[in-house]
C-alpha cells in the first residue's frame, strides 16, 4: 500500500516536472526541473529495487551532468526569448507526433505478454541473498567486464573530445615554455657590456 | 493494489513521449533539446530496470548502467560543441545551423 502511493508520487512528480523541463520559460527553471525528474526517477529505481542504480542516477545526473547543462546555460550570453518565438507554430506537429508515439507506446504495453519459456532463462538471476550493489557488482567485473571496459573507454573518448572541442589557444598570450627555459645557457640569455662612465648605454 | 511491470512501463511511455514532445516544442533552443533527449534516455532506463526487476534478472540493470554511461558522454558531447559553436557564430538557434546545407 505504502509503495503503491509512494509510486504513484514519485511517477507523478516525474512526469510534472518532465513536463516543465520542456515547457518552462526560463532554461534555468528547465535544467532545474530535470533535476527534481531525475531525483523522482531515482526515487521509482529505489521502489524497484535498484538501489545502486538510483544513487548512480543522483550522482551521474544530477552531481555531473545537470550541473553541465546549469554551466552552459548560464555561460552562453544568449537572448533566450527570440529562442522561444514561434513555439506555438510548432505546437500542433508535435502534440501530434507526440500523441502518435503515445497511442503507439499504449498499444505496446497493452498487448505484450511475456514468453512463459523466457521467464525462467535468466542470463544472469539477481541473488536474493546479496545486496543489489554487491550482485550488480559480481556479475558487472565478472560476466560483463568487457562492456564495463568498453564504457569506460567511452568516457575516456568523451572527456578528450569535450576538452579538445572547447580548448582555444589566444593567440598573443605568453605562455611558459619548458623546454626554451631549460635549455637556456649564460651565453644565449645574458650580455656582458662595459659602460664607460657618464655615458650610459 | 499492487503495482506491477506495465504501471513501470506506462510512466516511461508518458516520459518518453513527453521527451519527444519536447524536442519538436523548443524547434530553436538547442539546450532543451538536449535536455529532452536526456529525458528519453531516462525512460529507456526505467524501461530496462522495470524489465531487470520484474523478470529477476539483472542484466538489465548492467545494461541501464552502460547507457548512463552513454548519456553522460553525450550530454558533455553535445554541450562542448554547443559552446564551440557559440563562440564562432554567437548563436544557439537551430535554423541558423545551415553552413553545410544539409
Amino acid at each position: 500500500m505504502i509503495a503503491a502511493l509512494f509510486f504513484y508520487l514519485f511517477s507523478a512528480l516525474a512526469v510534472a516536472s518532465a513536463v516543465m523541463v520542456i515547457s518552462s520559460r526560463n532554461p534555468v527553471h528547465s535544467v532545474l526541473f530535470l533535476i527534481l525528474c531525475f531525483f523522482n526517477a531515482a526515487g521509482l529505481f529505489i521502489l524497484m529495487g535498484a538501489e545502486f542504480l538510483a544513487m548512480i542516477l543522483v550522482v551521474v545526473y544530477v552531481g555531473a551532468v545537470a550541473v553541465l547543462f546549469l554551466f552552459v546555460v548560464m555561460m552562453l550570453d544568449v537572448d533566450f526569448v527570440e529562442l522561444r518565438q514561434g513555439m506555438l507554430n510548432y505546437l500542433p506537429v508535435g502534440a501530434t507526433i507526440g500523441l502518435i508515439v503515445l497511442v503507439e507506446l499504449a498499444l505496446v504495453v497493452g498487448s505484450w505478454a511475456i514468453d512463459p519459456a523466457s521467464v525462467s532463462a535468466h542470463a544472469a538471476p539477481a541473488p536474493s541473498d546479496v545486496t543489489n550493489t554487491e550482485a550488480l557488482g559480481r556479475i558487472l567485473y565478472t560476466q560483463y567486464i568487457f562492456y564495463f571496459q568498453t564504457a569506460g573507454l567511452v568516457l575516456l573518448v568523451a572527456m578528450v573530445g569535450a576538452i579538445v572541442l572547447t580548448l582555444r589557444h589566444k593567440v598573443g598570450v605568453k605562455r611558459q615554455d619548458i623546454n626554451v627555459q631549460v635549455a637556456r645557457n649564460p651565453a644565449s640569455a645574458m650580455e656582458v657590456v662595459k659602460v664607460k662612465s657618464g655615458q650610459g648605454i | 493494489m499492487v503495482i506491477g511491470l506495465s504501471h513501470y512501463l506506462t510512466v516511461a511511455a508518458i516520459l518518453f513521449t513527453i521527451g519527444i514532445f519536447g524536442i519538436f516544442l523548443n524547434r530553436k533552443n538547442v539546450i532543451v533539446i538536449l535536455m529532452s533527449i536526456e529525458l528519453m534516455l531516462l525512460a529507456v532506463n526505467i524501461n530496462l530496470v522495470a524489465f531487470s526487476t520484474a523478470m529477476n534478472d539483472l542484466v538489465g540493470q548492467v545494461f541501464a548502467l552502460l547507457v548512463l554511461t552513454v548519456a553522460a558522454g553525450e550530454a558533455a558531447i553535445g554541450l562542448a560543441i554547443l559552446v564551440t559553436y557559440f563562440r564562432n557564430r554567437g548563436s544557439i538557434a537551430v535554423e541558423d545551423i545551415n553552413l553545410m546545407k544539409g
